[in-house]
């Protein structure tokens, strides 16, 4: 109960660049209330009355002084502005070459999935070091996966794909919130994340004795499905082919004219539950709906793999 | 302000509070201050009963294990009925509904509001929506935050969510009317030489606070009747299965509770400046600057409301555009702060119980203010968004401000309300306490929030107690500082009425008539030959001088 401190730890590389930005807001906020905090109790003070002291033709306006202070507010917000929207789109555009780790919440637990093959539930497990990209997704309500010694958090919606980015930078364990208000048990969907040594994350990894990557499953999940039957080249249905197709522009019939949309992860998500919604250019809407038939989880695996093909050829 | 309302007459008039006592004649009146106290009685009620689920949440966040509540749902259901009671139920209707209706004829020299039945169907409105949550509270109340999110609350919630919602929107037609009424009065029903740079500050807010309510509140109303439609007809709106958003609940309900905080912060403008001139005894500091600011607050406030949806899945760059307007509605509350202390500048300061009040109202809303400057920045509120850093915010807005205005309000005006004067021993040391108690319940929320302890959590991790409980001490002297005016209030009604047309020696033509006003308001038609807040610090020592040269001889 005693043992807290007053400042949260920090524990990705972002966090000491929020903290020094909260600092500098803390800062100019203490000097102006301070500022207008002293001129108050001065006022006070010396303008009490009875206290016998100058109080001939008081102003009642200065432009001036209205613009003065307009000009310093405007600067102030400005200077906070450019320098936190900086930051947020920092922490929201994925690094280059990041590893995506895919989250499910359902009411009240997380479900976390790494690309090696293993998941686990309320927590996760990172090396320090190296970038990540969380993609997540909620099978029931809208919940929030909050980090507070990362300094971030980001709602889990459901029907679409969220994320934000991080690279952790401090060994040790840390808090996992939902921040979201998300029913009865909101307050217990609390979870820990482990911050590790890189060979420790490796053993950690191949602890369960590896077992296949979250794309071979995805692979499996692909063929049980029977996608695999028009997807890879069928003599009799004409689909389109998947390798190469993650992160390029995509020709969408959109009447009679073609849209591009980038193939990202909610794009093929909405390929997957409503194909009819959006039809490849050259192909017929004959796709049948997968939706209600494959789990949040199972999905995310399937995309892991057509993520998997997206350095392949096309192979006759 | 001069005016010629107050004349000589033959024998005391009848005041409107004794121009009938029936509890019928209180009932179906159309007189625009027996309304405002019809208004300021109910007000009181739900305030008592969202203080109590207050009261109920800081002793169960006492220890981190959830023990006082039997379950999370019970926890749940109480913050949940704390933000709507609140919201809807005191805050929104707080300055406006009592105060506004009280004085905004009086101050512009009017018999009454442009529409006195409608002004009565509003008050029967709000108290139908009253009902209507009283018995949702009674019947188990709702569990899904006063927001409402979907798909929780359309999909998952097992409670009363559409009679809630159905209380919130009749009580939401309510504010309509009253915003109508506000409007159409300033506008038709000012007195021959009112021009609308002698309009007192106060009716200036409420202006803004009703263009907020007329175009405001309908939103929330549709959002509402969407709702509905997706529940009993299946209309796939903001539930992704059926092909809806549920962002788009978000936006919508913010698209009015955003302004709606102007609704409720702006009537604490209106109340401090114009106390902050009376008991400074001076012209207010740039009238026109405070006056356009009200306005400029009431446009912008309806361009912010996609900064509650920073991490919500919303673009970064509409975030981006939602940052810098946010940081724009700020400009002009602080160009108000700025204002209010510049009139401090050469007056004759006086510290009674309003002043006090005021006083008050301008540290904490600085405080609610700076700390909203660091939620409007992206990366910040990224970390402390859904945090107790939102919850102290907020509260320094809600509470710290409107609450303080809104008692700074009554004390102000209560000799003429009611006639009779209070205990200014016990009204300045209730003044103190809330602002020390105030303090001590909320700042610890703030590092809370930073902590990254999450807000309507019913367990917590335990390293968060010793604030938590710093915070639960801290609402216990808030809580007495709170009881303490409805006691010595009250009591004063028992003595006689003899606070006199104009206690405080203020501007304005409410103090032009008696105390309590006749149920006209006027004798005889008033005309304005002045500006308002023609105070003369100088006259004001000279009088003082001879009032304690008075006393030593």
């Amino acid at each position: 109960m005693w043992n807290f401190s007053l400042w949260p730890e920090q524990a990705a590389t972002i966090a000491p660049k929020v903290d020094a930005l909260v600092i500098f807001e803390i800062g100019v906020s203490a000097f102006f209330i301070v500022m207008f905090g002293l001129v108050i109790l001065g006022f006070c003070i010396h303008y009490r009355r009875g206290n016998p002291v100058d109080r001939s033709n008081p102003p009642v306006n200065s432009r001036i002084g209205e613009v003065l202070w307009f000009v310093v507010a405007i600067a102030i917000c400005g200077t906070m502005y450019a320098w936190a929207t900086r930051l947020f789109f920092e922490e929201y555009t994925p690094t280059p070459g990041a590893s995506r780790i895919d989250v499910v919440g359902k009411q009240w637990m997380w479900y976390v999935q790494h690309p090696e093959g293993r998941s686990e539930t309320n927590e996760l497990h990172v090396p320090i070091g190296r970038p990540f990209k969380l993609n997540m997704t909620s099978q029931d309500v809208v919940h929030s996966f909050f980090i507070p010694s990362f300094r971030l958090k980001q709602d889990v919606v459901p029907g679409m794909y969220t994320g934000y980015s991080f690279t952790p930078s401090k060994v040790g364990v840390y808090d996992l919130f939902c921040a979201e208000y998300c029913g009865t048990n909101h307050s217990r969907m609390i979870g820990h994340v482990y911050v590790m040594e890189p060979e420790d994350y490796e053993a950690w990894l191949a602890e369960k004795g590896g077992g296949p990557s979250q794309a071979d499953e995805g692979e499996r999940l692909f063929v049980r499905n029977h996608c695999a039957g028009c997807h890879r080249g069928s003599q009799i249905v004409h689909a389109p082919r998947l390798e190469g197709v993650y992160g390029k522009p995509v020709p969408i019939q959109v009447g009679s004219e073609v849209h591009f949309e980038i193939a990202d992860e909610t794009y093929i998500r909405d390929s997957i539950l409503m194909p009819k919604d959006k039809v490849v250019a050259g192909y017929e809407p004959i796709m049948p709906s997968f939706k209600d038939q494959i789990s949040e989880q199972d999905l995310l695996k399937i995309i892991a793999y057509i993520k998997s093909l997206a350095n392949r050829e096309v192979s006759q | 302000m001069s005016a010629s309302a107050l004349s000589s007459h033959d024998g005391p008039p009848v005041d409107y509070l004794t121009n009938g006592t029936t509890i019928r004649s209180w009932l179906l009146t159309t007189d625009h201050k027996r309304i405002g106290i019809l208004y300021m009685v109910s007000i009181t009620f739900f305030y008592l009963i969202g203080a109590t689920f207050a009261g109920l949440i800081r002793l169960e966040l006492m220890t981190p294990k959830g023990d006082l509540f039997s379950s999370p749902d019970a926890y749940n259901t109480a913050f949940t009925m704390h933000g709507v009671v609140m919201i809807f139920f005191f805050l929104v209707p707080s300055i406006p509904a009592v105060l506004g209706n009280f004085l905004l004829p009086l101050m512009i020299g009017a018999k009454d509001l442009a529409f006195p039945k409608i002004n009565l169907l509003s008050w029967y409105l709000y108290i139908i929506g009253g009902a209507m949550g009283l018995w949702i509270m009674a019947s188990g109340g709702v569990d899904t935050g006063w927001t409402f999110y979907t798909p929780l609350s359309s999909l998952y919630s097992k409670t009363h969510v559409v009679g809630a919602a159905c209380a919130v929107f009749v009580a939401g037609f309510s504010s309509i009317l009253t915003g109508l009424n506000f409007l159409v009065t300033t506008h038709t029903m000012r007195a021959p030489g009112m021009t609308w740079y002698r309009i007192p500050l106060f009716v200036w807010s409420m202006y803004a606070t009703s263009l907020i309510q007329v175009l405001g509140t309908p939103v929330l109303a549709i959002s509402v009747v969407l709702v509905g439609l997706e529940n009993f007809f299946g209309v796939g709106v903001f539930d992704p299965r059926l092909g809806g958003d549920p962002i788009l609940f978000q936006h919508l309900f913010w698209f009015y509770s955003h302004p709606a905080v102007y609704i409720m912060v702006l009537p604490g403008f209106a109340v401090v400046s114009e106390v902050i001139p009376c008991f400074s005894r001076r012209p207010i500091f740039g009238y026109k600057f405070v006056a356009l600011s009200s306005v400029a607050i009431a446009v912008f406030g309806f361009l912010v409301w996609g900064h509650h949806l920073f991490v919500s899945g919303q673009s970064m760059y509409a975030g981006a555009v939602f940052s810098i307007l946010s940081f724009m509605v700020a400009i002009p509350s602080s160009i108000k702060v700025f204002n209010w202390t510049a009139t401090m500048y050469k007056g004759s300061i006086r510290f009674d119980a309003p002043m006090l009040y005021c006083l008050a109202f301008i540290g904490l809303f600085m405080m609610g203010g700076v700390t909203g400057l660091m939620v409007a920045s992206l990366a910040i509120d990224v970390h402390v968004h859904d945090t107790y850093f939102i919850i102290s915010h907020f509260h320094y807005i809600m509470v710290g401000g409107t609450v303080s205005a809104y008692l700074g309000g009554i004390h102000f005006w209560w000799p003429k309300m009611t006639g009779r004067t209070y205990s200014e021993f016990w009204a300045r040391l209730a003044a103190i306490l809330d602002f020390v108690g105030f303090n001590l319940t909320f700042f610890p929320q703030y590092v809370l929030g930073y902590l990254g302890m999450p807000r309507r959590y019913f367990e917590y991790r335990p390293e968060f107690q010793v604030l938590n409980v710093l915070s639960t001490a801290g609402a216990t002297v808030l809580a007495i500082g709170m009881v303490m005016p409805m006691v010595y209030l009250l009591l004063s009604l028992r003595g006689p009425k003899n606070a006199g047309p104009n206690p405080w020696g203020a501007t304005g033509l409410e103090w032009h008539t008696d105390s309590p006003p006749t149920t006209f308001n006027f004798v005889e038609p008033v005309v304005v030959t002045c500006d308002p807040y023609l105070y003369s610090p100088e006259e004001a020592e000279r009088e003082y001088e001879h009032a304690q040269h008075d006393v030593v001889a």
